[in-house]
Formats: structure tokens, sequence, C-alpha cells
């Protein structure tokens, strides 16, 4: 077994461990930050197939994350009001159900991604950062305009989501349900790391010419990477804006994906738990530093300085060395 | 006269006033090497990106087992059957040479979009990558990363990596580039074997290579066929000597 693969066992043993403990201890605060690195765990975990693996540096993946958390809000607001999303031609109702709001917020968030993707994909390099941020600010403006679901206020939703067999106000349940989900994500980045697409994906990031003179097309293998990518991230805002029971525009923030990419280069890019690291780290500094100073985030700064200066491999390569490739 | 599996009719491709190409037609037949030489700046990488696709042409045609391909992107033409390789080694450096190779097979068997199987325990792409690799003598460096690999060893792998889509023809642009004289011996031989599989249209730079293995040289001079021939015609031919050979022979 390799360090890196011990080290994310023992990151993953944490993640199960510190949440029991404060469970026992009967400090909910501690799983609710908890729950809420997990979520953005699984957020940058989304951006890391793309980022990663395929090279797309996307600073717009909150439009992503924010089509989640609107689909969630959308239709929990529709069951809490008893009011059907639309009526005609056929009914369809608002739902409290979970996994029913996972689903649509998992296809609505692959749609959004592949009509961006399309679009975006023809450009490379600061043209695609420029171009996802424009999506990112297009999203934000039109939610915050959005005046039927709230516009720049957001809006409450005053009970979680249920999820069948499964008490969601207990803040451990609702957890274990957010770790499974991050921990299925990670599961399927690294099997895709070692399969054909991973393969093909990461050479399109290399050497685009070289993949296309062995018959394959470096767009279509980014477009399906991107779609994927965002779905990733939809799903966890689904999940943020449970955690919260709240939604509002800045879930669609310029910020919010520039920190996806942040925790990301922080814990290690295209290291199957470098997002893991990487907001983990983030919300426990958050916390800490930011109970102590309002100015957190120049700490944070500097952090992020001194990874990008001397630990290009971020935490991650730090401990477990450079990457060794698969095979 | 054996039928062409390669062929170029009346390509034409100028940048700003400058031709590149002009008006050349030139074919590859079947078991043979049909090597293209010429100076610095004769167009030879020009005609290369327009028959690999990379480039499209002002005019003219570029068929494939007869086919017009002319309107096809590179990765289209890849799968129709022609494989490249590059004068400046394209690998995946972060790869091991064995992915490197795995990437070619996986090209040429399709269907990209697997996610859940590991690409290298698919023995019909791992077997075939390894023959290749097998073959250009790099078998006991599949784990290496390509990075660790010699100047040589990744011309070597290019070559594999062309190997692996049992293409109907080879394009390769300047193979020898920067080998030694025993590694570009060794290309030598096993490009003089290879020709049978798959016949190869050579950019040389490297003469003795060229006149130990063509079967016909086309000699390019500012974008124009000036000659083509088999090697004792092109020896001879005094406008080849006086603009290209000079006092070489």
């Amino acid at each position: 077994m390799t360090r890196e693969t011990l080290f994310n066992l023992a990151v993953l043993a944490g993640l199960i461990a510190l949440p029991l403990y404060a469970h026992l201890a009967e400090e909910p605060f501690t799983i609710t930050l908890a729950t809420r690195a997990v979520i953005l765990s699984l957020a940058a975990v989304g951006l890391n197939i793309a980022l990663g693996i395929g090279g797309l540096v996307s600073l717009g993946h909150a439009v992503f994350f924010g089509i989640g958390g609107y689909a969630m809000g959308i239709l929990a607001f529709h069951a809490q009001n008893y009011m059907p999303l639309m009526e005609a031609p056929f009914l369809i109702e608002g739902t409290k159900s979970m996994p029913m709001i996972w689903l649509v917020a998992v296809i609505a968030s692959a749609l959004a991604a592949l009509v961006i993707g399309l679009l975006s994909l023809r450009t490379s390099g600061v043209y695609f950062i420029m171009i996802t941020l424009a999506f990112g600010q297009m999203f934000y403006y039109f939610a915050i305009s959005w005046s039927a679901y709230g516009g720049e206020d957001g809006m409450s939703i005053y009970v979680r989501n249920d999820f069948p067999g499964l008490n969601t106000l207990v803040p451990i349940q609702f957890y274990g349900l957010c770790l499974a989900a991050l921990v299925l994500a990670l599961g399927f980045n690294g099997a895709l790391a070692r399969s054909r697409f991973g393969l093909a994906l990461n050479a399109a990031r290399q050497v685009p010419e070289r993949v296309r003179a062995v018959g394959l097309d470096p767009f279509r293998l980014r477009l399906v990477a991107f779609t994927i990518s965002g779905a990733i991230t939809g799903l966890a805002g689904a999940l943020f804006a449970d955690l919260n029971r709240f939604v509002s525009p800045t879930m669609f923030s310029w910020q919010l994906s520039g920190e996806f990419i942040v925790f990301i280069i922080i814990g290690g890019t295209a290291r199957l738990f470098g997002p893991v690291v990487g907001a983990c780290l983030f919300v426990v500094l958050e916390h800490y530093i930011g109970g102590w100073s309002d100015y957190w985030h120049i700490w944070f700064g500097l952090l992020l300085l001194v990874i990008v200066l001397f630990g290009r491999g971020g935490v991650i390569g730090l401990i477990a060395g450079k990457a060794r490739a698969h095979g | 006269m054996a039928k062409a599996v390669l062929e170029t009719k009346g390509l034409r491709k100028a940048f700003g006033a400058l031709q590149a190409t002009d008006d050349v037609s030139i074919s590859l037949r079947a078991g043979e090497i049909h090597a293209i030489i010429g100076p610095n700046g004769a167009g030879k990488s020009t005609l290369i990106g327009q028959i690999s696709g990379a480039l499209t042409p002002d005019a003219g045609q570029v068929l494939l087992g007869g086919k017009d391909v002319t309107g096809l992107p590179v990765q289209a033409r890849a799968r129709a059957g022609l494989a490249r390789t590059f004068q400046i080694s394209q690998l995946a450096m972060e790869d091991t040479v064995l992915q490197n190779a795995a990437l070619g097979a996986l090209g040429a068997f399709g269907r990209p979009f697997g996610m859940v199987r590991p690409v290298l325990r698919d023995t019909a792409i791992r077997d075939r990558a390894e023959a290749a690799l097998e073959r250009v003598g790099l078998l006991d460096q599949r784990a290496m990363r390509t990075a660790e690999l010699s100047h040589g060893q990744r011309r070597q792998l290019e070559v594999a990596v062309a190997l692996t889509l049992e293409p109907r023809a080879f394009v390769m642009d300047e193979p020898m580039a920067g080998l030694g004289t025993e590694g570009s011996a060794r290309l030598t031989g096993f490009l003089d074997e290879l020709r049978s599989q798959a016949p190869i249209l050579l950019v040389e730079h490297d003469m003795d290579a060229v006149f130990a293995l063509a079967d016909r040289i086309s000699v390019l001079v500012y974008g124009r066929v000036i000659a083509s021939g088999t090697v004792e015609e092109i020896r001879r031919d005094p406008a080849v000597r006086e603009a290209y050979l000079g006092d070489e022979t």
C-alpha cells in the first residue's frame, strides 16, 4: 500500500471517527461543521474530475452548486407551501424527498454543464476561465432577479427534507448521508482515473495532438468530463442547501467557484483526496481563525501562497510525495 | 502500377504571400517507403499537416485508400487508418510508457468512455500495447514514467504508439531526429521490416537512412516537388544536386 493510500484511509477514518465522537459527546455543532466540510469536499471532488484529470480550470463551478441548491429550494418550497410547480399540461408537484431532489439536482446541473461545456470548451486557457466565470455571473444575477424564489434574499426551507428510513433532522444521520455520497463520488473518481476514459482524458490534458492522432476527440472527452463534474458538484449543492435549509444567490457566486479551485490546489491537484483535504482545512481554519479574526482569509491566503510556491503537489504532495502513475 | 494507399492531388497551401505547398501530388503504394526530402523551409511539415488533417489545404485533395478524406479532421483520418509520428515527440510525459502505448490501442479499439474497468486490465488493449512496445524494444521500460525516458527511447515510443493503431499507412515526420548513429541504424532496420505491414511516407533529414530505405524519393523545394523517382534517379538528377544535395554525393 502506498503512503498516499494510507494517508487517504487515515483522512477517511478521521471523517468517520470525529463526528461519531462529537455525537457521543453531544456536540452537534461539530457535526454540522464536519457536514459542511464533507459537502464542500464533494463539490470540489466534482471539480477535480474536470480540473485535475482534464486540466479544465473552471471558474464557474458554483453554477452547478447553485443549480443543485435551487433544485432543492424550488422543489421543497412548492412542497412546503402545497403549491404545484406546474399544472398544465400535466401536474408537477414539489417534493420533500431527498432521493427525488438529488435526481433533479443531478440532471439539471448535468444539463447545464453540457450546454456550458458545449460553448466554453471551444476555448482554452485564460479564455476558458473567463467564459466559465461569465456563465457564473449570468446565473448569479439571474438568481438575484428571480423574485418568485426570493430574489436577492434567497428562500428558507423550514424543515430538512426526508430520506426513507432516516431521521435527517438528527445531525449525525444527515452527516452519514453526506459522507456516503462523498465516498461514492471518491470511489467513482478513483475508478474513472484508471479507466479507459481516465487514460484518454488525462492524455488530452497533456498532449491533445497525440490524442487526436490516435483517433480520439479531445473535445468530446472534455465535454463528458465537464458534464460529470457539473453533476457531482450539483449534488453537493443540493446537500448544502439542505444543510443550511436555506438557498440564496451566493451559492452561484464566483468567490465560491474560486474556493473550490483553492481546495483542490491546497489539497493536491489531481490527487484523489486532494479536494477533501483542502475543503476540510478550509472549514477548520474558517472556524478557528475566523473566530479569532474577521480577516482570517489573509491567513488562508498565506497558506495558499506557501503551498503554491513550495509544494506543487499540495498537502498530499508534501505528505505522500509525488503522484504515482497508474499501472 | 499498384493502387495508392495514400495519395495527394494538387495540394496547395499558402501562408500570406508564401506558397508553402504548391501543387503537390504524391502517392504512397502498398509495401513501399516513399521518402520526402528537402531543405529547411521547403514545406515538408506543412505537407504532413495537410495529409494528417491538422491543416486545411487551400486546394487539392487527400485520398486514403481511394477515399477523399480532405474534409475530415485529424481524429477521423486516424480512425480511417492513418498513423503519424511527430517530429517533436508528443507523449503524455506524466504517464507510464505502457499507458502511452495503451492510449494508442484505446484509440484503435475505440469506445473511450468506459469509466469503471481499469484500462490496463483490459487484455485486448494491454496485449496490443505490450506487443508494440516489445517490437520497438521498450517492453522492459513499460512501468517507467515517459519523462524519465532518454530522447532515443521517446522516439521509439513514438513509433510504438503508431504501431498500436495497426494503420493502413504510416506518416513519419523525422523519426530519426536527434538519434545517434547507432539509434538511427536500429530504427532504419526496423522501418525496413515495417514497410511490409503498411507503407510509410517518410519525411527525413538523415540522408543515409533515406537512401538505405526509400523505394521512391520526392524532393520538395519551395513547396514544389522538383523531382520524384528511385534513389538512383534522385542521386543523378542535376536539378536536385544543385538545389539540395550539393556536393554530398
